[in-house]
C-alpha cells in the first residue's frame, strides 16, 4: 500500500479515530464539514501534531508518535494545493512555480519546468502576476508549484471548491492527468459527490471521525450506505466507451454492450469515460417501458433493496457493464415488489448526467 | 555653503549623522521586536510592548534622566561598557542612542501592522513548501513588509531628527559634538541676536521632515505596488 494513514485525536468534544490504506493514485477524503478531514490532511502536513498515530507514503514516513517521530511541516516534502490557491503575490507565475524547488534535497527527482508547463497550459502565463490570473489559472499554477516541489505526498485541500462551475469543468481534466501520470500519492479533500466519481482512485468516506467506508472509487460510491452523508452524494459509477456522436447532439455510449446517450460530449471516439449516474435520477420499471421521452434504459437483476427509517429506498441494479443505484420510495419498492433476483429496468434522462459527472476513464 | 554659519551647518550634520546611525541600527531591533509582537506567543508580551512604548508617553526628560542613569559612567551599562572603551554619555554616540530610544516606538509600531498584515496562510504555504522558519521569513514575509519597514525607517529617522529632551538631557548640548538641530535652535533662542540663526534652522528643519515623509510615501507607494504584483 502506497499511503498509509492511522490517527487518533481527541479536541473539544470532537474524536477522530481513522486507519486506511490506499494505492497509488488520488485518494479522496469524503465527507460532510466537522467529518474529521481537514484533521487528517493537516497532520499530514504537520499543521496539527494529533495524540497518535502515524502516516506513510511510498516508505516515506512523516511521523509516528509510537518511535515519537516527527519531522516538522518544511522537511516533510510535500507538494499542497489550498483551496484557494496561495500563490505568493509578490512573485510572479515562474518564481511561484520554482518556490519549492530551492528547498528540496538536490538527491530529489527533478520535475521538469518545461513539461509541467505544458502539461496545465500555462506556458503564456510565465511572467505575469498573481492578481492577473483568473482562479482557474491561479489554481493551475498552484497543481503546478505542488508538482514541482518534488513532492512524496500531494495534498489538495478542496481545490475546486471556490471556483464556479466552468472553472471546474476546466480544472478537474489536469487532476485527472495528475493522477495518472504522476506516481507520487495524492491525499484529496473534497465533500463534492461528482468529483470523488471523477477523480478517485480510492475514496474514504469520513462520517464524525470514523471511516464510515474505504475501497475504490466505484465500490465505494456504490454502496447506499454512503446516503447519510447526503442523499446527492449517492451514485452508481460506470465505465463506458464512447461509440457514435450522432447528428441531434447526442454522444452514444457503450456501458457493458448496452446503449446509452449523454448530451454531446467532446470525446472521440473510443475513449474510455467514467460517468456518475445520481440516484435520485433514476426510475425503474418492471417491465421494458414503450412511449417513454427517456432514452437510457439500461436492463438488470436486482442485487438488493436497502431502506432506512424514512420513506426512501435505495435499490442496487446489477447491469452488464456494473451497477446502477436509484432511489425510489419504499411504496414503489413494494408495490413494484423489488427484491433480489428480479429483473428490472432502469431509466435516466439524458440530461441526468451532468457534465461534471464525465471523467476520463 | 555660507547661508550657514559653521555652528549651524555643524549642527546640521551632527543632527544627519546621529539620526542614520540611530535608524540603522535600531532596524534589525525594530524587525525583531515588531515580529515577536506580531507573532510571538511568549510570556512576557505585554511587558514587552509597554516596555518599547514607553518613551512614546513618558516625558523626554525623563528617558534622558534614565539613560543618564543607566548608561553614565557611573550607571551599570555605562561603566560595564567604559571598560571596554565605549562612553555614551555626553558624546556624539550617545545622542544616537537617546534618539534609537525615542524613535523606537514609532518604527515598531510601523512594521508591526505590515507584519499583522501579512496573510499567515502565505507563511504556512512556504513552509509546506519546504522552506524552514527562517527561509520562510527571507522569502515571503520579508519581501512583504517591505513597505512597512521603509515606512518605519523614515519614520524613525524623521523622528530621531527632531529629538530634544531625551538628548539634552543624556548628552547635554555642546557644540560640534552633541549639539543637534533642535539643541542648536534651543540654544540660538537663548541668547540675544539668535533668532535669525534659530529661523534658518527652523526651516531646514521644516524641509527635512517634509523631505522624509514625502520621500517616505514614494518608496512604500513603489513597493506596495510591486508586492502586490500590480
Amino acid at each position: 500500500m502506497t499511503l498509509s494513514v492511522s490517527l487518533k485525536h481527541a479536541f473539544g468534544g470532537f474524536d477522530l479515530d481513522v486507519t486506511f490504506q490506499a494505492p497509488a493514485g488520488i485518494t479522496v477524503l469524503f465527507g460532510p464539514s466537522g467529518s474529521g478531514k481537514t484533521t487528517i490532511i493537516n497532520a499530514a502536513a504537520g499543521l496539527l501534531r494529533p495524540d497518535t498515530g502515524c502516516i506513510v507514503s511510498d516508505g516515506w514516513e512523516l511521523f509516528d508518535t509510537a518511535k515519537n517521530h516527527w519531522l516538522p511541516t518544511h522537511k516533510r516534502r510535500l507538494g499542497y494545493i489550498f483551496q484557494e490557491g496561495r500563490l505568493f503575490p509578490h512573485l510572479d507565475v515562474r518564481q511561484n512555480l520554482l518556490y519549492g524547488q530551492r528547498f528540496a534535497p538536490n538527491s530529489a527527482p527533478r520535475e521538469d519546468l518545461g513539461r509541467v508547463v505544458e502539461m496545465l497550459g500555462i506556458g503564456h502565463l510565465l511572467a505575469r502576476r498573481p492578481d492577473m490570473l483568473s482562479g482557474g489559472e491561479k489554481q493551475r499554477v498552484a497543481i503546478g508549484r505542488a508538482l514541482l516541489t518534488s513532492p512524496r505526498l500531494i495534498l489538495a485541500d478542496e481545490p475546486l471548491s471556490a471556483l464556479d462551475g466552468a472553472h471546474k469543468a476546466e480544472i478537474m481534466p489536469y487532476f485527472e492527468r495528475l493522477r495518472d501520470e504522476v506516481s507520487v500519492p495524492i491525499l484529496y479533500v473534497s465533500h463534492s459527490a461528482a468529483e470523488v466519481a471523477r477523480l478517485a482512485t480510492s475514496v474514504v468516506a469520513l462520517d464524525q471521525g470514523r471511516v464510515v467506508q474505504t475501497g475504490p472509487a466505484a465500490e465505494v460510491l456504490n454502496d447506499p450506505m454512503l446516503a447519510p452523508l447526503g442523499v446527492r452524494a449517492v451514485g452508481a459509477l460506470l465505465e463506458a466507451v464512447v461509440t457514435a456522436h450522432h447528428d441531434d447532439g447526442l454522444t452514444e455510449l457503450d456501458v457493458g454492450g448496452q446503449r446509452l446517450l449523454l448530451p454531446r460530449l467532446q470525446r472521440e471516439t473510443g475513449s474510455r469515460l467514467r460517468i456518475r449516474i445520481p440516484a435520485h435520477d433514476v426510475i425503474l420499471s418492471r417491465k421494458r417501458p414503450v412511449g417513454l421521452s427517456a432514452l437510457n434504459i439500461l436492463h438488470g437483476t436486482v442485487e438488493r433493496v436497502r431502506s432506512g427509517n424514512g420513506p426512501g429506498a435505495i435499490v442496487s441494479l446489477r447491469i452488464s457493464g456494473g451497477t446502477v443505484l436509484a432511489r425510489i420510495t419504499r411504496r414503489s419498492a413494494t408495490a413494484l415488489d423489488l427484491e433480489a433476483g428480479v429483473e428490472c429496468y432502469a431509466i435516466a434522462k439524458t440530461i441526468a448526467v451532468a457534465p461534471e459527472d464525465v471523467g476520463r476513464g | 555653503m555660507d547661508w550657514l554659519s559653521p555652528q549651524e551647518w555643524q549642527a546640521v550634520l551632527l543632527s544627519l549623522k546621529v539620526s542614520f546611525w540611530a535608524t540603522v541600527i535600531s532596524l534589525p531591533f525594530g524587525v525583531g521586536v515588531a515580529y515577536a509582537l506580531a507573532r510571538g506567543v511568549f510570556p512576557g508580551k505585554l511587558l514587552l510592548n509597554g516596555l518599547v512604548h514607553l518613551p512614546l508617553i513618558m516625558p523626554p526628560v525623563v528617558t534622558g534622566y534614565l539613560l543618564l542613569l543607566t548608561f553614565g559612567t557611573q550607571g551599570p551599562i555605562g561603566a560595564v561598557l567604559q571598560d571596554f572603551g565605549i562612553v555614551l554619555a555626553f558624546r556624539w554616540t550617545g545622542a544616537v542612542l537617546a534618539a534609537a530610544i525615542m524613535a523606537f516606538p514609532l518604527m515598531v509600531r510601523a512594521i508591526r501592522l505590515s507584519i499583522e498584515a501579512v496573510d499567515p496562510k502565505l507563511t504556512e504555504a512556504a513552509a509546506t513548501f519546504g522552506a524552514s522558519p527562517f527561509q520562510v521569513f527571507r522569502t515571503v514575509t520579508l519581501p512583504l513588509i517591505l513597505p512597512g519597514i521603509i515606512a518605519g525607517a523614515v519614520l524613525a529617522f524623521a523622528k530621531a531628527m527632531g529629538e530634544f529632551g531625551a538628548t539634552i538631557t543624556f548628552v547635554s548640548n555642546i557644540p560640534g559634538q552633541t549639539q543637534t538641530l533642535p539643541s542648536a535652535i534651543h540654544a540660538f533662542l537663548q541668547v540675544p541676536g539668535g533668532e535669525s540663526s534659530a529661523m534658518r534652522l527652523v526651516l531646514i528643519s521644516v524641509a527635512l521632515a517634509m523631505a522624509a515623509i514625502l520621500v517616505s510615501e514614494w518608496v512604500s507607494a513603489r513597493i506596495a505596488k510591486r508586492v502586490a504584483g500590480k
